[in-house]
């Protein structure tokens, strides 16, 4: 099982959807796909909608960790949404809740963020 | 009765996914839990990628090992490299703590071992290897099937 990257563009917001999973391997391309969507279409935040999603390991926490330092140099913000509740122990563990906003389901993280 | 399997591959990431599905199916036998399985399936992933990553500074000339013991209830996994090795591994299992920065590593592979195990035993020698010991005893909650 490989991991299926949506990407969409909503006003300032990379919508970005995942399914499947997110593991070292995976990230090294996630990262590649969302900087250069930000980039080539100047957008500033990002809504990480991880409902599809089926397995993280720290590798994931990581390209999270990543993607929430490069928005704020850009002046965004970063929500994630619809997170399961064993990728939520991982966000638990490290501490990434502190800093990573969370929303119930993507309309929400729309609304968070502005949109919608 | 013990039951055990073995398997090595080269250091290549696409084969951290392999490494983790395989290992989940075997424990699959003792009636794991969706969250014991997943709990298993995480720490391997953690294992594997570490020795890819910094043993082997993602180089697929390099072997990664795992012997999978299964006995009674408890789950013994010895996932092992014969990588660079850890220099501190004290160090090495601070949460938070990476020696890759640059690579946006988060710092918490052996962390999270720690916490979905109920044993984590790291031996390391430089420029010999690094072997990781995790053992784990599945809760008795399974729903029976019947």
């Amino acid at each position: 099982m490989s991991l299926l990257i949506d990407l969409e563009k909503r006003d300032k917001v990379l919508c970005v959807r995942l399914e499947g999973e997110l593991d070292h391997h995976t990230a090294m391309k996630l990262r590649e796909r969302v900087d250069s969507a930000l980039k080539e279409h100047h957008l500033t935040h990002i809504l990480l909608n991880l409902e599809h999603l089926t397995f993280m390991d720290s590798s994931g926490l990581g390209v999270i960790l990543g993607r929430y330092k490069l928005v704020q140099t850009l002046g965004g913000e970063m929500v994630v949404c619809s997170i399961s509740p064993q990728i939520k122990r991982l966000f638990e563990m490290s501490g990434l809740f502190k800093i990573v906003r969370l929303a119930s389901n993507e309309m929400d993280a729309l609304l968070e963020l502005g949109v919608a | 009765m013990k039951n055990r399997m073995e398997l090595s591959f080269s250091a290549l990431s696409q084969n951290e996914s392999f490494a983790r599905v395989t290992v989940g199916a075997f424990v699959t036998q003792l009636d794991p839990t969706m969250d014991e399985l997943t709990e298993i399936k995480t720490v391997v992933s953690e294992a594997v990628t570490n020795a890819i990553i910094h043993g082997y500074n993602e180089d697929a000339k390099g072997e990664v090992y795992i012997e999978v013991e299964l006995e009674a209830d408890t789950v013994r996994l010895v996932i092992r490299d014969k990588g660079i090795g850890i220099h501190n591994v004290d160090e090495a299992r601070q949460p938070l703590f990476t020696s890759k920065p640059e690579l946006e590593r988060s710092g918490m592979g052996f962390t999270i071992m720690e916490n979905f195990m109920d044993e984590v035993a790291i031996h390391s020698e430089p420029m010999v290897g690094t072997t990781v010991t995790l053992v784990k005893t599945l809760s008795k909650q399974r729903a029976l099937c019947n």
